[in-house]
């Protein structure tokens, strides 16, 4: 019995930290789909999220309003720090070669870190608590708030963010940008406005996630989106990228195989096993588990 | 027809449920020029993919003198002698002109790559006769003047007849043709229809020709194939083929349609 | 008829070549031994050496056969580990590879072997990733390398004769200037010669177009295994002379990090270039050491300076161009003479400069 529930509580465990990999890895399968860019930022986008909610906390304590609502505040920064990013460093390479842009991508990411070790110091601050913590006991199995409030927040977002790409006109064009960017133009799209929203939706929910996973890791440093970004970016591969229901579904396969392998194999594996893991699934179904066999045309 | 060069029996392919090309027959003689004709979509394309191991059939045999060619990947069979043209060019854009020749020289060379690193005897002796064979080439096409240019820069009838001087520089038996003269203007056209005249007196090759430009087709092909819908609907001379109501048919629809 | 190979103007511009880089040599040790050249700018002088040695065996995948690999510092890594325990190996069972006079003989000997063994680890491992993973291009290619360099560090953190997250220490210093200069140079010269042999053509042929190089009868998947072998087994050499230059290894210097200064020089300077990958990786070592007195700003200048040369050179600082010393002394000699064709000199510079 106590093993099992030590496998629930990994179960749990697994889950709660794919969510917050799903989160970031629709950022980067959205933007992949859509400028077919890896944006080695994106991890980084985290980290601001992460700062913009531990500096503006005190903020709103003082002002009498719920910790919370950070949230808010560090969605619009990371939006606006997506937008940015695409407008001044990513439009000018749209048709230049795919690793020129690779580049500028993983160079923006180097200056977000290091302006941040700049401005905040290299040492790790605590993050403050903005969701009270209390434990639930259920059968044996304890989890706590943060965690449920991660994972609800997390599916509530992916529904929102498949209705939105489904159901409004802004989505459609989104996916019909990312299908033919050329074609699309002609047929009267704005995809400049397009990629610009894509951005802002992918970095937002970077933010969500940046206060999920400091709710459950309370330090904040310059570096703490470099492997956080790097395993959702798996998740996203794995899944299919620029596939949406990909990205969630490698989060949470991503999420589960690592939790798993810390409990039972070992924590230093753990990502030689998720590494191990994307190597597989890309030399058997090289464009990911959901992801479409398309050959090149002769 | 003296021999076959090339056999084709019973060849067939199927993608998922759809078959794109069934029992298709195709018999080309020494240095014969056949034409495949057939409206859009009608599987040229993709039988030129087959005889070239770009797909693999689902059914049926080739024969490249009498030698059995399918589960052959694509460069085997151009070292067996089969070679193409595509119909959106494919060169090597950055090469020059002489080096897009000298890559189809690639499989005949044998300097090793230590040969190549320390620049031995062989490599001198190979690299040399490589090029010297690659200008004669181009001068066949007239095109030892742009031997140094960038291909990128080539005008676009040059760059088709670059793609032919490549397919032949692997020193293939059969030359596969995938609407050459597309998008050519008359003159350039005419041209190009002497430079294949040309090659297959000098060289003794056969040349299986898709073209969608059917005066050209009647006045060059000896014989001419014509599908639709994956399927020989015909077979003959220019002459039977312009006659033949299927065919006349197949393009410009019948009543029953 | 204008032959191209022409095996006299080639000797003639080897031996142009040659004493150029005589030339090279004879100043730096020059002013090492005038004092101007420092221990210090002289340690600094092997770092700009290994990065040449790492940027230009991964122009080989990036720039020659146009893939993206993200995992060069997993093969410069195996190098680097390989050489190290052979040469402690060696030191621990008596082997007197130095006295305080200098390196013995008998420790250039090991050196050398070390880079062999280096070498030829680094390659078949090269060979163990290349052939699963040259089935997938561009994004997926590099997806796939970062995933194998990144086991292949996590595997030397966890397991015992490699030291673990420890790291191996002690490790003999037989990376000697001189040497190092000889074998950098010797290198590059294996790099041109080859990128200009057919097998170089070959694997350009793929970089342009992967279904045409198929129908002109290359194999593509030989040439390609070929290239990223060899990119590997330049790799494991600059992991070698590391080794035996810092005297001490971890597995975490060898992360995707590390991989990406990599690909940043080699795109830096130019994707077609190995010139270009030469100066990058100069300026990108001596750049960092020269700006040390700003050493807070410097991560954040070198970051913008390279969104900058980015965004308004994305063909890197050389893009395809070739420095050709022969080229250049043949211009100085009749300046303004009857010049070929564009293309022509273009051609000419390539032949001459090999």
């Amino acid at each position: 019995m106590d093993g099992f529930v030590i496998f629930i509580n990994q179960i749990i465990n697994g889950i709660q930290v794919g969510s917050i990999y799903a989160l970031v890895a629709l950022g980067y399968t959205m933007v992949y789909g859509i400028v077919k860019l890896i944006n080695f930022a994106h991890g980084d986008f985290i980290m601001v999220g992460a700062y913009v909610s531990l500096f503006s906390v005190p903020l709103l304590v003082r002002m009498g309003v719920p910790a919370w609502l950070c949230i808010v505040l560090a969605l619009a920064a990371c939006a606006l720090l997506g937008v940015v990013t695409e407008r001044v460093a990513y439009k000018p390479l749209r048709n230049a070669p795919r690793i020129t842009a690779l580049i500028t991508a993983i160079a923006v990411s180097l200056l977000l870190e290091n302006l941040c070790m700049l401005l905040f110091s290299s040492s790790s601050k605590p993050f403050p608590t903005v969701f009270n913590k209390s434990i639930f006991n259920l059968g044996g199995v304890q989890f706590n708030s943060i965690t449920l409030i991660t994972i609800v927040l997390s599916v509530i977002s992916m529904i929102l963010l498949q209705l939105f790409v489904k159901k409004t006109k802004m989505g459609k064009a989104m996916r019909a940008v990312s299908e033919d960017g050329g074609a699309s133009i002609l047929m009267g799209i704005n995809s400049n406005t397009t990629i610009s929203i894509t951005f802002a939706i992918g970095s937002g929910l970077a933010a969500i996630a940046a206060v999920m996973y400091c709710s459950a890791y309370p330090q904040v440093n310059p570096y703490m989106g470099s492997m956080l970004g790097l395993k959702a970016f798996i998740a996203a591969v794995l899944g299919g990228i620029g596939i949406i229901p990909g990205a969630m579904l490698g989060g949470f396969v991503i999420g589960l195989v690592e939790s798993l392998t810390k409990a039972y194999i070992s924590s230093q594996l753990a990502d030689a096993v998720v590494f191990g893991i994307l190597i597989i699934v890309l030399l058997v179904k090289p464009t990911g588990i959901l992801g479409k066999n398309i050959g090149e045309k002769v | 027809m003296t021999e076959s060069v090339l056999k084709v029996e019973h060849l067939g392919i199927a993608f998922g449920g759809l078959k794109a090309v069934e029992d298709f027959h195709l018999e080309i003689g020494k240095s014969e020029l056949v034409g495949l004709i057939g409206p859009n979509g009608a599987g040229k394309t993709t039988i030129f993919n087959l005889l070239t191991g770009v797909y693999q059939p689902t059914e049926g045999a080739i024969y490249l003198d009498g030698v059995p060619m399918v589960g052959k990947k694509p460069h085997q069979m151009v070292a067996a002698g089969i070679a193409r043209t595509f119909q959106n060019i494919r060169l090597f854009k950055e090469l020059t002109v002489l080096e897009n020749v000298m890559v189809s020289f690639n499989h005949t060379m044998k300097y090793s790559i230590l040969s190549g690193i320390l620049r031995t005897k062989n490599y001198w002796k190979e690299e040399a006769a490589a090029q010297r064979r690659a200008l004669d080439l181009l001068r066949v096409m007239h095109m030892e003047d742009y031997a140094d240019q960038v291909a990128a820069n080539l005008p676009y009838g040059q760059q088709r007849k670059l793609e032919i001087a490549r397919a032949l520089a692997t020193g293939a038996k059969i030359l596969l043709l995938d609407e050459p003269a597309a998008g050519m203007n008359p003159t350039e056209t005419t041209q190009l229809m002497d430079a294949i005249q040309t090659i297959r007196e000098k060289f003794q090759i056969s040349v299986l020709l898709i073209e969608h430009d059917m005066s050209l087709v009647m006045s060059v092909c000896e014989r001419i194939v014509v599908i639709d819908y994956g399927h020989i609907i015909a077979t003959g001379t220019p002459f039977e083929i312009a006659n033949n109501p299927k065919v006349i048919g197949a393009y410009l629809g019948t009543d029953d349609q | 008829m204008k032959l191209y190979v022409n095996q006299k103007t080639a000797y003639r511009s080897y031996v142009i070549n040659l004493i150029a880089v005589v030339l090279v040599f004879l100043l730096l040790k020059g002013l090492m031994s005038a004092g101007i050249i420092n221990s210090y700018v002289a340690g600094v002088c092997m770092t700009v050496m290994i990065n040449i040695i790492l940027a230009a065996s991964l122009t080989l995948t990036t720039g020659l056969l146009g893939q993206i690999a993200l995992g060069h510092a997993g093969f410069m890594s195996v190098g680097a580990y390989s050489a190290a325990l052979l040469v402690k190996h060696a030191k621990d069972s008596g082997v007197v590879l130095s006295t305080p006079d200098g390196i013995t003989p008998a420790g250039y000997g090991y050196f050398l072997l070390s880079l062999l063994l280096a070498g030829v680890v680094a390659a078949f491992f090269g060979l163990i990733v290349g052939i699963p993973a040259l089935r997938l291009k561009g994004d997926y290619l590099a997806i796939i390398t970062l995933g194998f360099g990144e086991i292949i560090r996590v595997i030397i953190e966890n397991v015992k004769f490699t030291g673990g997250a420890q790291g191996l220490s002690g490790i003999p210093r037989l990376a000697s200037f001189d040497v190092v200069f000889w074998l950098t140079a010797l290198i590059i010269a294996i790099l041109f010669a080859f990128v200009r042999s057919r097998h170089g053509r070959a694997i350009k042929a793929i970089r342009e177009d992967d279904i045409a190089s198929e129908a002109c009868g290359i194999s593509n998947t030989y040439y390609k295994v070929m290239a990223f072998t060899m990119s590997a087994f330049f790799a494991g050499i600059a992991g070698a002379i590391y080794a035996q230059q810092m005297a001490v290894l971890g597995a975490k210097t060898f992360n995707f990090l590390k991989s990406i200064d990599i690909l940043v020089i080699v795109v830096l300077g130019g994707l077609g270039s190995l010139t270009g990958s030469i100066v990058a990786a100069t300026g990108l070592t001596i750049l960092p050491e020269a700006l040390r007195s700003f050493s807070e700003y410097r991560m954040v200048i070198y970051s913008l300076a390279l969104i900058i040369v980015m965004i308004f050179k994305p063909s890197g600082l050389f893009g395809n161009y070739e420095f050709s010393l022969t080229h250049l002394l043949s211009k100085l000699r009749r300046p303004k003479s009857n010049t070929p064709a564009a293309g022509g000199e273009s051609k000419q510079k390539e032949v001459t400069k090999a």
